[in-house]
């Protein structure tokens, strides 16, 4: 009797400690396919817990941001001293980093804990950003805005161009650039050459700097995105401005032989050497130094290089010696140079799941404020009205700005309609592509392929 | 003793807690991993049961070949070279150093224990193209020759990576196979010697077969180790050029939570525990026969 007692106290306790273990299990595993039925009204983790239907405020108003660019960190910084101290002394800002690579996994394992946090860098990818909006993760400031009366603050092109990019008005329009060729015009007299408009052109230009020892382009590598922006710019003025809408519909593939076309000629530059050596090895920062030093004699960019150019440490053959000009027209081809790619930069959102009062104070805030703070500092065009305008403009900046209101239609990057895995494949596959250890077919059948898997 | 360890209760008492714990910690999460392989989504969007699809593609993935095969090429090279490199090392500790090689024991082991982005760091500078040359290149072109593009051919990658490694871990392994050797007893060096014994044939006939068992343990340490490296990839090149250095792990690691899809990285996961399975038996079995073999 007493071994049976003995033996039945054992299984208590054993049973007892497999029940603390599952009961240990259970509160450390995640939530799995429960978020996915969390509504848009649930209160964030950190949340006081107030029986009110609508979310309720954290205790910080903690805004992740990538490690890469602090442009915008350091504006939000600005505004919580300025502008927007009543809020921030309400729900105080609080700036975190992530570097840009880890930026997806960082969101994901967030979203699936419930801990996003008030606002953030909304993935590399409209892809990622889609994938936040499904799990309710991400403000409608459409509905949002027009709720705070604050809508008509923000430019009727800004929305329509995140509109057609993210299905929906889900980011804010924290930069609005337009992508060109920003060119050295120093090197460019002394060498005889006039603006390419032209492919064709713009090849022979490339030779002549070539054979004068100027490398012609600056471009990273390591990116990727600013090699598979020149042939998403071939594409569009070739196959016209809607090449890249034709392989999201499934109507074209990249593997079609004009596609493919499109990256011979791109990699050709490469293989004539006119993106300079170890063109894998070059990150963002360099190849931007390498044009602003005057190393190259063109870099393809985004107009929010502007904020670099405008600083003289580190743009040494300054702002009056650099020219912007459109990708040139491919001879016979549908598209032309009036239609310029845009974009909104990289995609910052708030988390519904957070968004109390004293974040909808934060939100009117930033749209009230944002786009005269950031012209007026970091030289960046934004979507929202800068109230009021700023003036004081260099030449090269006023240039930009009158094509972004003026252009009527613009164009994708390659990437923009691509799931995250293509966007990783066509990136990470650009510099062998530019290098000649991929051939262009190899390279447009790997895309296809990520495409097609996802 | 005996009746303790026969008593059934005292055994579940004394095991039962680790049982549990190693239980909660390691199994449960390995089975629930497996679980994952038989569903598609995140933690996002939901998971979803699609019964065997994810092995289908894992069977029609080109990127699963590629990452394969660099995997498989990666480990044996390594292996041969950081086991071959330390083996060297501790030998010329024990015959040439001797009592002196402490202070070079050291400096030997210290880069096992600086982090592995600083050791990425100063390779890629080492090596570098651009915007400078690397002292690698430097040293190239003051001897007539070209700079090479390390990093921009798949080939050349792949030996940096080697040689970053290698170096990396040979002090560590020369350390694991010094206990080896210097357990051999001084009398049979001694007695080989007079027999006539010296230099490579007293390794190959004596030092080798003595230092064995310790140097299949250095073996089964090191291809478990390179199967499964990610680090050290990672910061050096990450997997490029394009894909071309890139391992499993790395590749899991992109699809599980760059890609999003966790069903699809379980089921490489799994795929990797089945290679690492396999191997460890066959060095096993390897090292039972073999052993016994030494023995007789």
């Amino acid at each position: 009797m007493r071994k049976v007692l003995q033996d039945r106290r054992l299984r208590i306790g054993l049973a007892g400690a497999a029940a603390i273990s599952l009961l240990t299990l259970t509160a450390c595993g995640g939530s799995g396919s429960s978020t996915t039925t969390n509504s848009t009204t649930t209160p964030g983790s950190t949340s006081s817990g107030t029986a009110a239907a609508g979310p309720s405020d954290p205790s910080t108003f903690t805004f992740l941001n990538i490690t890469e660019d602090p442009t915008v960190g350091e504006e939000m910084k600005g505004l919580a001293q300025g502008a927007c101290s009543t809020e921030n002394k309400a729900l105080p800002l609080v700036v975190e980093n992530v570097p840009q690579a880890s930026l997806d996994q960082k969101l994901l394992l967030l979203a699936g804990q419930n801990a996003l946090p008030s606002m953030y860098a909304a993935g590399n990818a409209p892809a990622t950003t889609k994938t936040l909006v499904q799990g309710g993760d991400v403000v409608n400031f459409q509905t949002e805005l027009t709720k705070l009366g604050v809508i008509n603050d923000v430019e009727p092109a800004a929305i329509s161009s995140i509109d057609s990019l993210f299905g929906g008005f889900y980011v804010l329009p924290t930069q609005l650039n337009i992508e060109g060729i920003f060119y050295n015009k120093k090197i460019f007299a002394q060498d005889g050459i006039s603006v390419p408009q032209t492919w064709s052109q713009l090849v022979a230009d490339a030779a002549t700097l070539q054979a004068k020892g100027v490398q012609p382009f600056s471009a990273s590598g390591q990116q990727g995105w600013p090699i598979t922006r020149l042939i998403s710019g071939y594409l569009e003025r070739d196959l016209g401005p809607s090449a890249l809408n034709a392989v999201a519909s499934g109507a074209a593939k990249l593997t079609d032989p004009q596609y493919v076309a499109a990256a011979q000629a791109v990699a050709s530059l490469g293989a004539k050497g006119y993106f300079g050596k170890g063109v894998e090895s070059i990150d963002y920062n360099t190849s931007v130094n390498t044009f602003l030093t005057g190393k190259a004699a063109m870099l393809y960019m985004g107009s929010w290089v502007l904020s670099s150019i405008a600083t003289p440490s580190s743009d040494t053959i300054g702002a009056g010696n650099i020219g912007f000009m459109p990708f040139p027209n491919v001879t016979g081809g549908k598209g032309n140079s009036d239609q310029w790619p845009a974009n909104v930069g990289l995609a910052y959102t708030l988390n519904a799941k957070t968004l109390g009062p004293k974040s909808q104070a934060w939100l009117k805030c930033i749209v009230q404020n944002y786009g005269y703070a950031s012209l007026k500092t970091y030289d960046t065009f934004t979507g929202f009205v800068s109230n009021p305008a700023v003036t004081g403009l260099t030449p090269l900046e006023t240039q930009v700005q009158n094509i972004i209101s003026s252009t009527k239609q613009s164009v994708l990057w390659f990437e923009a309609l691509f799931s995250t895995q293509a966007t990783t494949v066509s990136q990470q596959d650009a510099a062998p592509l530019v290098n000649g250890s991929m051939s262009p077919s190899a390279f447009m059948s790997a895309v296809q392929a990520a495409l097609t898997t996802t | 003793m005996t009746e303790l360890l026969g008593n059934k209760r005292a055994i579940m008492t004394l095991v039962g807690p680790a049982l549990l714990i190693y239980t909660a910690v390691m199994l449960v999460p390995v089975f629930w991993s497996a679980g994952y392989t038989l569903t598609s989504g995140n933690a996002i969007t939901g998971y979803h049961f699609v019964g065997l699809a994810n092995f289908r593609e894992l069977l029609s993935d080109p990127n699963i070949r590629t990452a394969l095969s660099f995997t498989l090429r990666y480990a044996v090279v390594l292996t041969i070279a950081q086991v071959v490199a330390g083996y060297l090392l501790a030998l010329f500790y024990v015959f040439i150093l001797k009592r002196a090689s402490a202070l070079i024991r050291t400096l030997m082991f210290f880069p096992i224990v600086l982090p592995t982005v600083a050791v990425a760091l100063m390779f890629q500078n080492l090596f570098a193209i651009a915007p400078v040359n690397g002292p690698v290149n430097s040293l190239l072109q003051a001897v007539g020759y070209h700079a090479i593009d390390w990093f921009g051919t798949a080939g050349h990658a792949f030996w940096i990576i080697i040689i970053m490694d290698t170096w990396r871990s040979m002090g560590f392994y020369a350390v694991l196979l010094y206990a080896g050797l210097v357990d051999i007893p001084e009398s049979v060096i001694e007695a080989a010697r007079i027999d006539g014994a010296t230099g490579l044939r007293l390794v190959r006939h004596v030092v080798l077969p003595l230092s064995f068992p310790v140097l299949l343990a250095a073996l089964i340490f090191s291809i478990n180790g390179t199967l499964k490296v990610f680090d050290s990839i990672l910061a050096l090149t990450n997997g490029g050029p394009g894909n071309a250095t890139t391992p499993l792990t790395l590749y899991m690691f992109n699809t599980s939570f760059s890609y999003d899809e966790y069903g699809y990285g379980a089921t490489i996961a799994f795929l990797l525990t089945v290679i690492c399975l396999i191997v460890t038996l066959a060095l096993y079995r390897w090292s039972r026969t073999s052993g016994e073999e030494v023995a007789s």
